[in-house]
């Protein structure tokens, strides 16, 4: 079941479009990445996702229902520019931000208490923000986030100014998150993470959606039959044992070991390699190559490189 | 609980506990205190006491000169020549030379501290009274202190009479001083919280916390949560002032103040009898302020400072949004403090003449009206339909800034790093959604 859908949404702001005709759908209990270079139009989405502003067409669900001002209280947002009053204390803040979603301020406090403790923060409680490290205000801000349990969080890159460690710990908090129920979109420029948490994605480039999918799924059809193999023996053998459905991208030898990088013209299987070969060579390892979501990012947006605004407007004439 | 309220409750908080606040709303009486005491206290330690020393030549004048607290008289029985050598060495501060008190009388003083006007009036008139006395006594053989008996001591009340028949004796000055103190007081309260709420939104805008509020609540929810709760630490500031400041004055007051200064002036008048020269003021004071309707304006200035602050702290709140730094303030700030600061400066004109035309329109123009309408209000002249009719259009005012400041603010507070002109603020008036 979508948690979240986005049906058609077009906005523009007074000289550029920000959204056009974008539709999402956002699987309940899943992580759910939202790419795009800078400016492509993610943060209006998320606006609008969050009732800061509303679209010039389209609709938006939440669940079944259309999205309305009652479910605030099931959102939690953290922006990527993101902050908090300086001069307020930390436990003060996070019981405001609390009960501004909604939650009563016994609760707010029980449960953020649990989280301090979690965290290891308890004497911060009484600090300025102005008196902790980037670091540590970001972990209260995450906490401020995510403590009145929300059914849909939207972080906005939420490893930013966090070290490695952090990193680790945030990450760890996320996946706990969804398990328990929660669905998360997550908005980022760091791929990696992208791979290794996220179920789903959408590519918006240019206020459009360029792509979309699972993230397996999309790997599987980004994979451009390139095999890593490493053996030794003799690489004339191995050149002339090679059978013609293969082209060498790239040859290295290393000591007696040959490391190659091939490319399959056809279809075809790591099997039938090892096959042609395994008599003439001694082999080491094989491996497929599989493009990194980085790779699928730059190769996409590149792809769709300079579209007329011209284009666009006639387009959305012609929808209408 | 209501999240405008939680809003309110923060911004309210959060001053109020500032030690910032703290101290101006201590210090705050104690300088008012100070401003109003301290003229007093100057003019009564300005008074400088002369010994004078009396040189009799016509001997009407032994015992003759009463002593006051300024005015110390002793005759001494030397040549004037003597007398004028050891000047230097006497603890007198003057002599006072009778030749005679005949057609052309001969007086001279003779100085080491010039004396002041009122000193040579008041030796004057104690001259002129001892002659007269004497000539009394002389003539009608009326004795001193029958004389002193049928003295009479007259002064003149002024009282209005209203059309419809309704007396109020007033001061004109006491009108001034307080039309003027509720004109600066109404000022500075308006600048200093309207700016107050155009720092509060830039803080929030800068640190970024306003994306996190505003996707809990509406833009205007939280532009009218900060306006108010500021509001309330004005409101909660004006009445710690109050309190204090009465009860400093009156402590100070009861102390050394009026007591003494009244006590002062009857003995003077009884022995110069110049009750039109009346050198204290304290008493028409204590009459006049009796004349003043205390109450209208301490109302007044509550509805005209909540009224003003709407206003201008609305269109405040929306400069904030539109900027990023307070230093790029200062553009949109001029054009609207103008009208703010023009009233200030035209309060003096509008005193000379608080009924005319020009203080009427300007006590109904909204942006004018709360520095103007403080001004008038202490002269008693400003009819209620007047009063009705301000209010009521500042009340429309601020209803219609805080309409364009809804508008502006809701987008400025998400734009960063755009250079804004007025143009730009224009096309967010008509922004949807």
């Amino acid at each position: 079941m979508n948690l979240l859908q986005v049906k058609r949404v077009y906005k523009s702001y007074a000289n550029h479009q920000a959204l056009h005709n974008i539709s999402l759908h956002v699987k309940e209990q899943s992580i759910f990445g939202l790419l795009g270079p800078n400016g492509a139009g993610k943060t209006t989405l998320i606006r609008i996702i969050n009732q800061i502003t509303g679209p010039d067409k389209g609709e938006v669900f939440f669940g079944k229902e259309l999205l309305a001002p009652k479910h605030i209280a099931q959102i939690g947002y953290l922006p990527e520019e993101r902050g908090l009053y300086k001069k307020m204390k930390v436990g003060e803040q996070a019981l405001y931000l609390a009960q501004l979603k909604g939650m009563d301020k016994g609760e707010a406090n029980y449960k953020l208490k649990q989280w301090f403790e979690k965290f290891e923060i308890d004497g911060w409680w009484d600090k300025k923000i102005e008196e902790l490290s980037k670091g540590m205000a970001q972990k209260i801000q995450f906490i401020t986030t995510v403590l009145h349990e929300p059914k849909l969080l939207i972080l906005d890159e939420p490893f930013s100014g966090f070290d490695p460690i952090n990193t680790n710990l945030i990450k760890k908090e996320i996946l706990e998150l969804r398990d328990n129920g929660s669905t998360i979109i997550f908005s980022t420029h760091n791929m990696e993470s992208v791979e290794e948490i996220c179920d789903d994605i959408a590519l918006i480039n240019k206020s459009k959606k360029i792509l979309e999918g699972k993230v397996t799924e999309i790997k599987e059809a980004y994979k451009s039959n390139v095999f890593e193999l490493v053996f030794t023996g003799n690489m004339i053998a191995f050149s002339t044992a090679l059978w013609t459905g293969f082209e060498i991208l790239e040859s290295k030898e290393d000591n007696g070991r040959n490391k190659v990088t091939l490319k399959a013209t056809k279809s075809s299987d790591v099997n039938e390699l090892i096959k042609t070969i395994v008599n003439d060579v001694q082999i080491l390892s094989v491996k497929e190559i599989t493009p990194s979501m980085n790779d699928i990012f730059i190769q996409k947006v590149q792809e769709v490189m300079p579209e007329s605004l011209e284009e666009v407007q006639e387009e959305e004439v012609l929808n209408e | 609980m209501n999240k405008v309220l939680l809003i309110v409750k923060r911004e309210y908080l959060t001053r109020v506990k500032k030690k910032s606040f703290i101290i101006m709303t201590i210090l705050g009486p104690v300088m008012m205190a100070g401003l109003m005491l301290v003229p007093i206290w100057l003019a009564i330690k300005d008074k400088d006491i002369q010994r004078i020393e009396v040189i009799d030549e016509t001997g009407a004048f032994i015992n003759q000169f009463e002593n006051t607290t300024e005015l110390q008289f002793k005759n001494e029985f030397i040549s004037i020549e003597e007398a004028k050598a050891n000047l230097y060495n006497d603890f007198y501060t003057a002599i006072l030379h009778i030749k005679s008190v005949e057609k052309d009388a001969e007086i001279q003083m003779y100085y080491k501290k010039q004396p002041g006007f009122t000193t040579i009036m008041t030796i004057e008139k104690t001259i002129e009274n001892v002659i007269r006395s004497i000539e009394i006594q002389n003539k009608f053989n009326v004795g001193k202190d029958q004389l002193a008996s049928i003295q009479p001591n007259i002064s003149i009340k002024p009282i209005s009479l209203t059309i419809d028949g309704k007396e109020e004796s007033k001061n004109v000055g006491i009108s001034t001083a307080l039309g003027f103190g509720g004109a600066i007081l109404i000022y500075f309260f308006i600048f200093m919280y309207g700016v107050q709420i155009m720092r509060g939104v830039i803080e929030e805008k800068t640190s970024r916390i306003v994306e996190i509020i505003i996707s809990s609540v509406k833009p205007f929810q939280l532009m009218m949560g900060k306006i108010v709760g500021i509001a309330m630490v004005g409101l909660t500031q004006f009445l710690l002032w109050t309190i204090l400041t009465g009860i400093i004055y009156t402590v100070i007051m009861g102390a050394f103040g009026v007591d003494a200064a009244a006590s002062q002036t009857e003995g003077m008048m009884d022995q110069v009898n110049m009750p039109q020269l009346s050198e204290n003021p304290y008493q028409d004071i204590i009459g006049g302020l009796e004349s003043i309707p205390f109450m209208q304006i301490l109302i007044s200035f509550i509805f005209y400072f909540l009224g003003g602050y709407l206003l201008y702290g609305a269109l405040l709140a929306a400069v904030g949004s539109a900027v990023d730094s307070e230093a790029d303030t200062q553009q949109f700030m001029l054009p609207i403090t103008i009208p703010l600061i023009f009233a200030f400066v035209v309060a003096q004109t509008v005193m000379d003449n608080p009924d005319g035309s020009m203080a009427f329109w300007l006590s109904i123009i909204p942006f004018t009206s709360p520095v103007i309408m403080m001004v008038r209000i202490p002269f008693g002249g400003v009819e209620t339909w007047e009063l009705l009719l301000s209010m009521g259009s500042l009340i429309l005012g601020f209803l219609g800034t805080t309409w364009v400041a809804a508008k502006i603010y809701r987008t400025g507070i998400l734009m960063y790093g755009k250079k804004i002109t007025y143009k730009e603020l224009g096309k967010w008036l008509f922004y949807k959604g």
